[in-house]
């Protein structure tokens, strides 16, 4: 399969802040890319670099063959963008938007009102099309922005976590209209610090921090990174300390790294069944109260944590 | 283009359902308009005048029928409330008054007026012309523009007199028809019409308000004052209004999902700077609509009135621009711009009529677009032709350019895109 975006040690500085510090990956034609990373990692200045919105401070990326700093206008061509931040106009209604949004992208006419109505029926508003944005839900705000990222049927499409901030319904909405579009051909940039939604919905999927991509491969590439492993995550009561239980748990036979994260503490274990009689009797031993255990298969979550020592979600 | 004229009308659409905006925008200055009427006893038919008894002196060296009938016409009592006419022999002692700020205007009439323009004596040939001289003062425009536009009304008048009847009259004599005495009476008949007030309100079109105050008296309708002055102020809102606009579309992020568009960003900026012109037309032609419709108030040549209304806005949204080229935040641009509001305001005679003013705010005022609109509305209100309005569309149109240049230079350096 050909690329449809090559990234080459793309970066951007802000001042004396280096925000991407050179990320180079490509993207094939058909698949749905994540970029997975916590707050702060540099997620949406990438985005922002390949949708031509900020000029890299070095390095290059094309898309579709044509390089984003040199002829930006064809890039714009064949992406659509659905940006991080709700970009709508809330007093106009969710067609008026629509119709507006379209016209930029060079449509008109009777296609453009198919069109129009076509995207309304895909993100289930086509009874509320009438009605002001203003007067809707975080999530049919949030169904109207994807809206307009694919009026005009974009080859790639960059989503910048689109399901920040809403109810799991709506959230179940855009995953299965992200598998939708990607099923009809549409290659999708997903960006997320959710590890659940990069795995359900990912092909492929570049882990960055610090503005850096630290892995990148498929979920069984990834996971074979932090070798056979299972993670234990232990709850424990408020007014307990984590950081003591971690630091003597890591002395326990069997424990290959204990992290804490929020107010839990990971384990990366070798075999989580056998080191568990050990693990609480050592925090008995602590007077640290356990609340409950999940035991983990390795995920894209224990991959953070192995290659950065800190938890995706803060 | 047609995105640049799209985002432009997508504006428009936007402060039309912008409650807010629209009581500022089209209430305010439109009760600002009701409540002046009726403070100045406007709508009780009380000849409450603000302009009145403009002082001027004519020097009439013609002393002959033509020379007197336009003294005449100043010291007739249709003019009484508006014109305090006095008369001089000395030409120069008369633009020394004018430029002592004693009067505001000299109409020197020079010998050999009435001459030239009926031949007497049967000695019409290479007559020049004899031109009336109109000496005022430039600190008070609007009065001078007053008295200017009688004195217009008056040679038109004439004008026409001469190419419908005089020619032949000249022409008699010269084909020995009549004799010179005779074209001489002709000449007492026609300044005798002139004097006529019918003629005169009806060639300089003075009687502004004939509806709603009962005589005849020839009076500067207020109301052509105050209805201008509170919707150019207003006008200022709308331009600081949509500058701000752009700073929040930055800020909501619209502004950069233009940008990421198949869109240039001369057509995204053009498009919001169409929008702010629009908007702002739209605004001062529905003020003047309501005005005409609920106050009968004449604003003169629809067409004139339009252009001026287009340059009007044109230099105002050059304002607008360099505002927002300068503020940071929408925040800013609201507070910087109802200072300017106000300011412009004041400095531009939307409160006080400039003639009242010192001449250093006269002169400071000239960066307003509200101080040379309303010159234009002013004679424009007062009959005054297009060609009158040169001036003020020439100064408008240039604030605009020089406006946008510089705002252009200062958007340069700013990035659009971050939010
Ligand atoms: N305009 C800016 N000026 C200075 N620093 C910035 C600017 N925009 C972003 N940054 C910094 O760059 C880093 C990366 O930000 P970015 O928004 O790309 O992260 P992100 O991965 O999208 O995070 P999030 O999940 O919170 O959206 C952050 O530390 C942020 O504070
Ligand atoms: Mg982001």
């Amino acid at each position: 399969m050909s690329n449809i975006l090559e990234s080459k040690n793309l970066a951007k500085s802000y001042g004396d802040f280096t925000a991407v510090k050179g990320i180079t990956f490509d993207i094939k034609e058909g698949e749905i890319f994540s970029l997975l990373g916590p707050n702060g990692a540099g997620k949406t200045t990438t985005i922002s670099m390949l949708s031509t919105l900020y000029a890299p401070t070095s390095g290059d990326a094309t898309i579709g063959g044509h390089s984003v700093t040199k002829d930006p206008m064809a890039v714009k061509r064949v992406i659509g963008v659905v940006p991080q931040d709700l970009a709508l106009y809330e007093d106009l209604t969710a067609k008026e938007n629509l119709v507006f949004w379209g016209q930029m992208y060079g449509l008109g006419g009777k296609s453009l009102n198919s069109r129009v109505d076509e995207v309304l029926e895909q993100i289930g508003l086509t009874d509320k099309a009438k009605n002001r944005v203003k007067t809707y839900s975080g999530g049919m705000k949030r169904r109207v922005n994807i809206g307009v990222g694919l009026l005009h049927k974009p080859r790639l499409l960059f989503m910048d976590e689109p399901t920040v901030g809403i109810d799991p319904q709506s959230r179940r909405a855009i995953l299965d209209t992200v598998k939708d579009l990607n099923k009809q051909g549409m290659t999708v940039l997903y960006t997320t610090h959710y590890m659940e939604e990069a795995a359900e919905l990912s092909n492929r999927v570049g882990i960055i921090d610090h503005g850096e991509l630290i892995a990148l491969g498929t979920q069984d590439e990834l996971t074979k990174q932090v070798g056979e492993t299972e993670t234990l995550t232990l709850h424990i009561g408020e007014n307990e300390d984590p950081d003591a239980l971690a630091k003597a748990l890591n002395g326990v036979e069997g424990v290959q790294k204990a992290d804490v994260t929020d107010h839990e503490v990971s384990v990366i274990t070798a075999d989580a069944k056998d080191i568990l009689a050990a693990v609480v009797s050592k925090a008995n031993e602590r007077g640290i109260k356990i609340r409950s255990i999940d035991i983990r298969e390795p995920n894209l979550e224990a991959v953070f944590l192995h290659l950065t020592g800190r938890a995706l979600r803060d | 283009m047609t995105k640049l004229l799209l985002i432009g009308f997508k504006d428009l659409k936007l402060m039309f359902r912008d409650r807010a905006a629209l009581i500022l925008i089209l209430l305010a200055p439109f009760l600002l308009t009701l409540g002046m009427g009726l403070v100045t006893g406007r709508f009780s038919g009380n000849s409450g005048s603000g302009i009145s008894d403009i002082p001027i002196v004519i020097v009439n060296l013609d002393k002959a029928s033509l020379g007197d009938a336009l003294v005449e016409v100043f010291n007739s009592d249709d003019l009484a409330e508006l014109v305090e006419p006095t008369l001089s022999d000395d030409p120069e002692a008369a633009r020394r008054l004018v430029d002592e700020d004693e009067v505001t205007a000299a109409i020197i009439i020079p010998a050999g007026f009435t001459q030239s323009v009926i031949p007497q004596n049967g000695n019409n040939a290479a007559n020049e012309e004899v031109k009336i001289e109109f000496y005022s003062n430039p600190s008070r425009p609007t009065s001078a523009g007053i008295i200017k536009a009688i004195l217009d009304g008056f040679m038109s008048r004439l004008d026409e007199m001469r190419l419908s009847g005089m020619t032949s009259i000249s022409q008699l004599i010269i084909s020995g028809r009549i004799s010179p005495q005779d074209a001489n009476r002709a000449g007492e008949e026609m300044g005798a019409r002139l004097q006529q007030a019918g003629d005169l309100s009806e060639a300089t079109a003075i009687k502004l308000n004939a509806s709603t105050s009962e005589g005849e008296a020839v009076e500067f309708d207020l109301l052509s004052y105050f209805a201008p002055s509170m919707a150019l102020m207003f006008l200022m809102y709308t331009v600081s209004y949509g500058g701000r606009s752009i700073l929040a579309e930055k800020a909501e992020g619209t502004l950069p999902r233009l940008l990421i568009s198949p869109t240039n960003s001369l057509q995204v900026l053009g498009g919001k700077v169409f929008g702010i012109f629009l908007t702002g037309a739209a605004q001062m032609l529905i003020l003047i609509g309501a005005s005409t419709l609920f106050f009968q108030l004449r604003w003169g040549d629809p067409l004139s009135v339009l252009l001026l209304v287009l340059a009007a806005v044109f230099g105002a949204t050059g304002w607008g621009m360099l505002i927002t080229a300068l503020a940071r935040t929408p925040a800013q641009i609201g507070s910087v711009g109802s200072a300017v509001m106000l300011i412009f305001a004041m400095l531009g005679g939307s409160f006080v009529s400039l003639d009242n003013l010192p001449a250093l705010v006269q002169t400071v005022g000239k960066i307003t677009p509200n101080a040379w609109a309303m010159d234009g509305f002013t004679t424009l209100a007062l009959g005054g032709p297009l060609s009158t309005l040169s001036t003020p569309l020439l100064a408008l149109l240039t604030m605009g350019i020089l406006l946008f240049l510089v705002s252009a230079l200062l958007f340069g350096k700013k990035n659009l895109a971050q939010k």
